[in-house]
Formats: structure tokens, C-alpha cells, sequence
């Protein structure tokens, strides 16, 4: 789904690359960190995938496409097949919580019947259902990122990245949003999340990509990767259960593992097969239509 | 849906930017008014030149007594040389339309007649002379019909009324092109304007094209609100501008002047009709490029 070969990015005017020389792939229906502390270029990573930036060196290949040699016009095409999250929500202030979510599918073309049954959905989804009228300065720092999130996936998209989603958010509203995403992951969605914060990543045993100045220095499976940091949240479930095999193939869409080893811990409906598989009929026609494009 | 969706981002950006809007308007129409202006001056002396070039004469003066033209010699001009010069002016055709005699006592009467109320009535018939009228078929070729007849016994002098309107006329190509000019600057500030306006409404819809861009939305969809309103807001000036140019043709011109002044023609509200298309379409075109290369520059996509 991301595969980084040898990539360097160097931004104009500085000596020291922003990301040297880094190889990964990041299968399809992963779950993974990126960690690193500030400037160690964990953002960076987020761009190059999203075609903000360009690689000075190396390839970078996203869903099936060759970044580098993305024409300009098919960008868009790029981005609507990945949902992006960040640490400032970047909510727009005068819109309600259903018109911020239902933006998202406006700007694609989606039929009013598409978004007037969507964006409930997803609402409910992200756990913001009766909501729906709220602005968001009426909602509290982790609701605010729920609506971010809700808009990132309001279209289903494969990817779903997050750059410090939790960076504003306080250690218990931090955990929500990482389960959401968790849950996510679990309708088949690929997830990266960019983070420093290392109690939420002990507590989700997911890969670990740590990069320290641009380098990558290890790069943890599942369950492996600790801080050495004893987390001050210990979800007992999570933390006795013991390592899912089954992680990196979730990418039928399905949950094939037992059903009660997900008992959602926020108390939410879990992801049902519309969630899953967002194939109403506007779905499929733009997804097959935007692959159509880009093979082009 | 999406163009429902466009129609009101165009709406909403209009709203928010309503001063920004409205000065755009006003710049466009002032420009475009003055560029029709100028183009209203352009036609006017063309319809002179049309009206006047079929009716301006050749006059072949001939010799009085005591003439100061040094090819009378002090004689006035026989009767054989008015029927050579005669012949010679009837060769000329079809370079030659028509030719008329014109007596001294006729020329007297037709000047006093014209100038009736003015003190120049007061002049003498001394400062007349016999003359031959030619209407030319084509009125530039007066040097074909000077050079054969100039020189000739009996002629005092052969004169060109085109060339005292062509006096006239450059005058007002002059004014008619600086108007033109004027406006051709206020083109350029109407662009730059446009520019700026885009940059500043660019800027404060910036949240809302990057979430644009963020879930990929096409360039066309970012874009096309931010041109749309300003050509919108351009042709709204240029429309005004040619109805300001409009009535100033209907009243100032076919209204006033034409009454006024009978002996000459006009342009007339046919001529806005004619301009009006260009210049709108022009406006379209020069505020959706300004938009679009703006845009280009100041909003990445």
C-alpha cells in the first residue's frame, strides 16, 4: 500500500536531509507508528506520501502509483484515496459538525442523498451521533478531532494518515482517538499515525517505525516495540491479550479473529458491513472511477 | 450537486468580499467606459471621413484681374483656356466624377448666403474668382488631378478641401487615441486589482481550499469559485460600462449633437452595439486569465 524505497528528502537551503535514505512498506490494512521526536521527520513521511512534498532522492509508491511520476493533475485523484488527520484538527469554524463532514464529500460532487445518508453514518461511527448541529468551538478538544476524523473517512478512503492526532489532547482522550483509529483499521483501512506520544503506543502493541533525525532506526512488528516506559493507561484486555497474527492481513475488510476479543472498549457500535465496506452505489462509481484515472 | 455546491462557494465569496467586489466593478466599468469612449471617437471620425470624403471638392481656381498667383501674370484666365482647362478636367474621368462651373458673382452669393450673420459677409467680390468644382470619385487622388491642371495658362491655384478636414481629423484620432490610452492604464490597474483581490480572498478562504486540497478535491473545483468571482464582478462593470457608453451615444450624440449640428453625420447607438460584444467578451477574457494566472501563483496545489 506505502512502499518507501532509499528515500532522501532534503529541503531547499539545509544541509542535514529531513528523512536519509529510508526503505519500508506498509502493507495493506496495517496499523503502524511513526515515531520520532520533533524534526525527526515524521511529517516529512506524511507529506511524501500525500504528494505535498517531492523526494529528492529515491521512490515512493501509494496505492499502486509511482509518486514521483504522478503528473500534477492526477494529485487529486492521489488524495482522495487518503484520508489525513492532524494534530489542529483544521476544522472550518463556521460550519456545523454534519456541514465540516459533509464538506468533504461536496467538494468531491457527492449527491445530496449520498451525504445526507453518510455523514450520519460516520458521525455515529466516530461516536459524535446527536451532534450533528454542534460548531466546533462548541465541542471539546478530542470531539473536535472525532469530526476531523469523521471528514478523513467520510469517503472510505485505503489510507488514513494521522500526523500527531493526539498532540493537543490530554492522555485519556488521546487513547480514544488512537482506539478510533484502531477501530478503523479494522474495517480494513490502512492507518500511519505519526506520533511522539509513547504511552498510546505501548498501549496498542502496533508496528513501530521510530526514525531519529531523518534515519530510520528500527522498524518494530506488532506487540514487539516498547519505549521501556511503563504506560501510565494499561488497558487490561489489550495488554494481556496476547499478540494478534492475523494483523497485517486484515485486508479483506473482514475481523476473521474472535468477535469478543474486540468488545469495543469506548462502548460504541462496532463498525457494521456499511462501515466496512462503503460500497453503496456512489461509492464504488468513484472509487473504480478514480482508479480508472490513474491508470491512464 | 457540485454545481449546485460552486454556486454557492461563488455566492458565499461574493458575499464575504462584497467590498472587494464592488471595487473590481467599478474599476472595470470606468476602464471599459473609457476604452468605449475612445473606440466611439475612432468611429466618429471614420463616419466623418466616409460622409465627408464623398462630398469634398477639388477647386481649379481660375485668373481674375490683378491676381497675386504668379501663373496669371496679371490676366484674367481667356475663354480658350476655360475650355482647355475644361477638356482637360473631362480626360480625367473616371479619376474625375464631376465638374462644375462656378462663377464669380455665383461663388459671392452662395459666401454671403453661408455667412450671412458673420462680419466676413462684409468682404468684397474682389476676393473672388471664377472655379471649377470636381468631385473626384476617389478622394485621395488629388495629386493625380493637381499635377496635370496646375501648371496649366489660366489656372491660379488647384486646393484640396480634404486637406483642411484632414487637420480635423487627426485632432480627433488624437483625442480619440489618448482616451484609449487613459483607458489602456486603467486596464492595467483594473488587472492588477483583480490580482489582488484574489491573492487577499485566496488568503482568507485558505482553511477551506486547504481542506479542498486535503481531500482532493480537482483544481478545477478549488479554482473555479475564486475566477468565477471576479469575472462575474468584471463583466457586471463592463456590461454597466457599455450601458453608461449607450446612453451617452442615445442622448449626448444621436439626442443632442446630430440635432445641433445638421450638416455633418453621426455615429449612432448602432456603433455601442457593435463595440459592446468585443469589449465583454474581452473582459471575460482578460479577468479569467488575470484570475487564473494569479491563482497559479498564490494558491499551491
Amino acid at each position: 500500500m506505502i512502499l518507501f524505497e532509499n528515500v532522501t528528502k532534503t529541503y531547499p537551503r539545509t544541509t542535514r536531509p529531513a528523512l536519509d535514505d529510508v526503505s519500508l512498506e506498509i502493507p495493506r490494512g496495517e496499523f503502524a507508528f511513526v515515531v520520532g521526536t520533533s524534526g525527526s521527520g515524521k511529517s516529512t513521511m506524511m507529506q511524501l506520501v500525500m504528494k505535498e512534498q517531492d523526494v529528492t532522492r529515491g521512490r515512493v509508491l501509494v496505492a499502486g502509483r509511482d509518486l514521483d511520476r504522478l503528473p500534477e493533475r492526477k494529485v487529486p485523484a492521489l488524495r482522495r484515496e487518503i484520508g489525513c488527520v492532524f494534530q489542529d484538527f483544521r476544522l472550518l469554524p463556521n460550519k456545523t459538525v454534519f456541514q465540516n463532514v459533509a464538506y468533504a464529500l461536496q467538494v468531491l460532487g457527492s449527491s445530496r442523498a449520498r451525504i445526507r445518508q453518510t455523514v450520519p453514518e460516520t458521525l455515529e461511527l466516530v461516536g459524535l451521533a446527536g451532534m450533528e448541529k454542534r460548531l466546533p468551538h462548541q465541542l471539546s478538544g478530542g470531539e473536535q478531532q472525532r469530526v476531523a476524523i469523521a471528514r478523513a473517512f467520510v469517503n472510505r478512503p485505503p489510507i488514513l494518515l494521522a500526523d500527531e492526532p493526539t498532540g493537543n489532547l490530554d492522555p485519556d482522550t488521546s487513547l480514544g482517538i488512537v482506539q478510533l483509529l484502531d477501530r478503523i483499521n479494522r474495517t480494513g483501512t490502512t492507518v500511519v499515525m505519526a506520533t511522539h506520544d509513547t504511552v498510546t503506543v505501548d498501549a496498542m502493541r502496533k508496528r513501530v517505525i521510530r526514525l531519529d533525525r531523518g534515519v530510520l532506526v528500527s522498524d518494530m512488528e506488532a506487540g514487539d516495540y516498547t519505549t521501556g516506559s511503563i504506560p501510565r493507561i494499561r488497558l487490561e484486555e489489550e495488554a494481556e491479550a496476547p499478540r494478534r497474527a492475523d494483523e497485517p492481513e486484515a485486508s479483506d475488510g473482514y475481523d476473521d479473529g474472535d468477535p469478543t476479543a474486540y468488545d469495543e472498549p469506548d462502548g460504541l457500535p462496532p463498525i457494521g458491513r456499511d462501515a466496512d465496506e462503503p460500497r453503496s452505489r456512489g461509492g464504488i462509481f468513484r472509487r473504480h472511477k478514480a482508479v480508472q484515472t490513474s491508470d491512464r | 450537486m457540485r454545481f449546485q455546491f460552486l454556486l454557492g462557494e461563488i455566492g458565499n465569496g461574493l458575499r464575504r468580499n462584497l467590498s472587494m467586489a464592488v471595487s473590481v466593478v467599478i474599476v472595470t466599468m470606468i476602464s471599459m467606459y473609457l476604452l468605449g469612449l475612445g473606440l466611439m471617437g475612432q468611429r466618429q471620425v471614420d463616419t466623418m471621413k466616409d460622409y465627408w470624403y464623398d462630398r469634398v471638392q477639388v477647386t481649379v481656381m481660375l485668373c481674375a484681374e490683378k491676381t497675386r498667383f504668379t501663373n496669371c501674370a496679371g490676366e484674367a484666365t481667356t475663354d480658350a483656356q476655360r475650355t482647355a482647362i475644361k477638356a482637360e478636367l473631362e480626360a480625367l474621368k473616371p479619376t474625375v466624377k464631376e465638374v462644375y462651373y462656378e462663377s464669380r458673382d455665383e461663388a459671392y452669393d452662395r459666401f454671403k448666403q453661408t455667412y450671412k450673420n458673420s462680419p466676413l459677409a462684409r468682404a468684397g467680390e474682389s476676393y473672388f474668382a471664377d472655379s471649377y468644382r470636381v468631385n473626384l470619385n476617389d478622394a485621395g487622388k488629388f495629386d493625380v488631378v493637381a499635377s496635370s491642371i496646375k501648371g496649366m495658362p489660366g489656372v491660379a491655384d488647384v486646393q484640396d478641401q480634404k486637406k483642411l478636414l484632414e487637420k480635423f481629423f487627426t485632432f480627433m484620432n488624437t483625442v480619440s487615441w489618448a482616451a484609449i490610452a487613459l483607458s489602456s492604464l486603467m486596464v492595467l490597474a483594473a488587472v492588477m486589482l483583480i490580482s489582488t483581490t484574489i491573492r487577499q480572498t485566496a488568503f482568507s478562504r485558505r482553511r477551506e481550499t486547504g481542506i479542498m486540497r486535503l481531500v482532493g478535491a480537482s483544481n478545477f473545483t478549488i479554482r473555479f469559485p475564486f475566477v468565477m468571482e471576479t469575472v462575474l464582478s468584471s463583466v457586471l462593470g463592463a456590461v454597466l460600462a457599455m450601458g453608461m457608453l449607450w446612453a451617452t451615444v442615445r442622448y449626448g450624440v444621436v439626442g443632442f449633437l446630430s440635432q445641433t449640428l445638421t450638416d455633418t453625420a453621426f455615429i449612432g447607438v448602432a456603433d455601442v452595439y457593435y463595440v459592446a460584444p468585443f469589449v465583454i467578451v474581452g473582459v471575460i477574457v482578460l479577468s479569467s486569465l488575470t484570475s487564473w494566472v494569479t491563482l497559479r501563483r498564490y494558491l499551491r496545489v
